[in-house]
């Protein structure tokens, strides 16, 4: 057990905050600390803008393979860039669908060419994209989607019909990766494809989703004789399901600490405000106070754990599979506090009609943090089944 | 950075889960705590020879392991799944205590003592939430000390050869003696208490005269804070091992139990309570490693006190609630049989009680951590 870093690492860490700091400067100075979860709609030219310059500087997609433009950064130099990028206040990444999510996807299951017509343009920050999974009927039980894709013979192409929901900066992308069902006779998880769909094209309607908060960076998005190609297929039909988990388990926790970063800036905007308004003598808030501190450093060193533990290991250890549930009920928490803290003030807007403080953005939109990516009961559910081996509970019938 | 044990740390840990199921199953802990003594000489006595523990953090040049924290709270997180009846914590206590003392012929012969088999109990409380204020007050003149006063929750203090006893002097110093428990005046008996598997004592001295040469550390306030922060962290090791012990019995219960045609592991209502148990322990384990890690670096001179104490807080904060939640939440999923005297579930709720509020209750680490947040600009 090692907590500190090693000197190598610690030289990278000052190459990754030297270039920071130079770049993230002059135009770039208004987007720092934006563009975050609740505010992903905001500044997104700049911050298109700023994914290449990223590209430039060989900071998009590092762990990568050499051969496709990364860096091949161990989890460790993965963890320090992202723990800087937060420090520095770099802005939401308009790439990181691409770079997280399509990238590693195709490395693992693309072809060749696949992996040449869409590495690249991700790699250059130049071609963003966007997700395709939950349906309205397809929320929590992600198998049941509805969505078709045909083969249509005439064309030699994918047809892709139904409708997707939850997609943020759909206006914004080039491409969106869809899972469509290929075979209408088989049901949940079998028959279905993952589809590289390009975004601009008559087939495809995009309506954003009003939000609580007032704004809305989630979209529903229509497929109407959407087409790709035939070769935008990863996998074969059938395949679809066994890509898309495998997507989700390209989660190994690299980006956590960054995120942890930002939830501690927000926890220390509380800290500052407890000790100006008073709430720092209520002896109920300071234990919540204190509680949210701890939780915050539970959720850092639970990060280390995963990062060790799953370095070498495809299977997901314990403290993996608890900590989207303790996050996102971390987060959430502090949302209330911070509301709590600020009293009868919370209520107060930044400005008519409807403009949101960033406290009363991140207690709003962290009720979301429960929900999407796996709502905190499917999480129990997968806690329990997963790591403790409960048997699973009789299911109703696949649609 | 790496924050995974080493294959010779699993090594120890996988030894330890086996010595422990052996020495320590349910029968073996019934029969220890229900002891006068409150553990088994002959499992003590094979722990001392075969495993080694009580020498793990000794120096080399002691006769130790000079193993790390790391390792001892690895060990102590296996005793606290077996509800272990024994004086491991207590001895790991006085020796960390000890270790912290000036170098001194007394200091080394005391280590090879406790290297040789024998126990050592520290006394620093009356129990009343001022953790390093022993009750126990000593006048000093120039040729004797005279001890006088009382202290609780001594653990393992009845069993002990040798007292390590904290107390204020006239000059309000916190000094640290060693005395044999023979010694004309000292009597420390077992106290009755709710948990029976971790055997506290009371500490009584009526006017004990010691020589000057009895005395380990003057003035040594701060290193005791130092050594109870370790503690606090020795604890939280038992203590996340009860809670996974709390959930591991739990979900082996309600996978067996039927009702309404099936088991009832297969209820959400029943696995949710079960996850939020794993997230619970989790969670603390994670801090508790992390704490562990601090206290190697506080004992080689690279974290300071105020670290120490900042991880020691954290753990202890999470850790008691973690293994009270669980024990409880157990408790919940057992259903009636969780009352009975012969499951063991209600030991571990006892024991998370105890140790919950041992050296302190969550409440008071979560002001600590308040106080280093809010207080002063």
């Amino acid at each position: 057990m090692e907590l500190r870093f090693t000197q190598a690492d610690e030289l990278f860490r000052a190459e990754v905050a030297d270039w920071l700091s130079a770049n993230l400067a002059g135009e770039f100075e208004k987007i720092r600390y934006r563009g975050g979860p609740g505010d992903e709609h905001h500044f997104v030219e700049e911050r298109k803008a700023w994914e290449q310059r990223l590209a430039e500087g060989g900071w998009t997609c590092i762990g990568w393979p050499e051969a496709w433009g990364g860096r091949g950064a161990s989890i460790e130099q993965q963890v320090i860039f992202n723990e800087e990028y937060a420090r520095a206040g770099g802005p939401g990444r308009v790439g990181h669908i691409g770079e997280t999510l399509t990238g590693p996807t195709l490395l693992a299951f693309g072809t060749e060419a696949q992996k040449s017509r869409y590495l690249p343009g991700i790699r250059a920050g130049q071609e963003l994209w966007c997700q395709g999974y939950s349906e309205p009927g397809a929320g929590s039980d992600l198998s049941s989607v509805r969505t078709r894709a045909e083969f249509d013979e005439a064309s030699g192409r994918w047809r892709i019909n139904g409708q997707k929901v939850w997609t943020s900066l759909a206006h914004e992308s080039q491409f969106v990766f869809v899972l469509a069902r290929t075979n209408p006779d088989e049901k949940a998880h079998k028959g279905l494809g993952f589809f590289l769909v390009p975004m601009d094209q008559p087939g495809i309607t995009i309506r954003p989703i009003p939000q609580l908060t007032g704004t809305s960076e989630f979209n529903e998005v229509f497929f109407d004789d959407a087409y790709c190609d035939a070769s935008d297929i990863v996998g074969e039909p059938g395949d679809g399901w066994k890509v898309a988990m495998g997507l989700l388990g390209f989660e190994r926790g690299v980006s956590t600490l960054g995120q942890q970063m930002l939830f501690q800036t927000e926890l220390d905007e509380i800290v500052r405000i407890a000790k100006s308004n008073g709430a720092a003598q209520d002896p109920a808030l300071r234990q919540r106070i204190a509680e949210a501190h701890i939780g915050l450093r539970t959720l850092r060193y639970n990060s280390l754990r995963m990062l060790s533990d799953n370095a070498d290991d495809g299977s997901l250890s314990r403290e993996s599979m608890i900590y989207k549930l303790a996050w996102s009920s971390w987060h959430r928490n502090l949302g209330k506090l911070a509301m709590d803290v600020l009293g009868p003030e919370a209520e107060l807007l930044e400005a008519a009609p409807y403009e949101l403080s960033k406290l009363q953005s991140l207690f709003l939109f962290t009720r979301a943090d429960t929900i999407y990516g796996g709502t905190n009961q499917i999480q129990r559910n997968i806690i329990a089944e997963r790591a403790l081996g409960m048997p699973r509970e009789p299911r109703g019938e696949a649609r | 950075m790496n924050f995974r044990f080493s294959d010779e740390q699993r090594m120890i840990f996988d030894t330890a889960s086996a010595f422990l199921a052996e020495v320590s199953d349910s029968a073996a802990t019934r029969a220890a705590m229900a002891s006068d003594a409150g553990f088994n000489p002959d499992v003590w006595q094979r722990l001392c020879n075969e495993m080694f523990w009580q020498g793990l953090l000794i120096p080399e040049d002691e006769g130790g392991l000079e193993l790390g924290h790391v390792e001892m709270v690895g060990v102590l997180e296996k005793a606290g799944e077996r509800l272990f009846s024994a004086p491991l914590y207590s001895t790991v206590l006085a020796t960390t205590l000890l270790l912290r003392m000036p170098a001194s012929d007394t200091r080394s012969a005391l280590l090879a003592r406790i290297l040789a088999g024998e126990q050592v109990a520290v006394a620093h409380t009356r129990g009343d939430r001022d953790w390093a204020t022993g009750g126990i007050t000593a006048s000093v003149t120039q040729d004797r000390v005279t001890l006088k006063g009382s202290s609780r929750f001594v653990s393992f203090g009845h069993s002990a050869e040798v007292l390590l006893i904290c107390a204020h002097d006239n000059e309000q110093q916190l000094n640290v003696y060693g005395l044999e428990r023979e010694h004309p005046g000292l009597c420390c008996e077992r106290l009755a208490t709710m948990d029976q598997t971790r055997a506290m004592a009371q500490l009584t001295l009526s006017d004990v005269t010691v020589e000057p040469s009895a005395c380990l550390g003057t003035d040594v306030e701060h290193v005791v804070e130092d050594v109870l922060n370790v503690a606090r962290i020795l604890v939280a090791a038992d203590q996340v091992g009860g809670a996974q012990a709390a959930l591991d019995i739990s979900v082996d219960y309600v996978k067996e139990r039927q009702q309404f045609g099936r088991t009832i592991a297969s209820y959400q209502a029943i696995k949710h309570k079960a996850a939020d148990m794993m997230t619970k322990v989790e969670g603390a384990r994670s801090l508790l490693y992390y704490a562990a890690c601090i206290a190697d670096e506080w004992r080689a001179g690279y974290a300071d006190s105020a670290t120490l104490a900042e991880a020691a807080a954290m753990v202890s904060a999470s850790a008691g609630e973690a293994y009270f939640f669980n024990a409880g939440t157990g408790i919940q999923l057992h259903g009636g049989v969780g009352i009975t005297e012969e499951y063991d579930i209600q030991l571990y709720f006892k024991r998370a009680r105890a140790t919950e509020s041992y050296l302190g209750s969550p409440a008071d680490h979560r002001e600590h951590i308040a106080r280093l947040l809010l207080d002063g600009d």
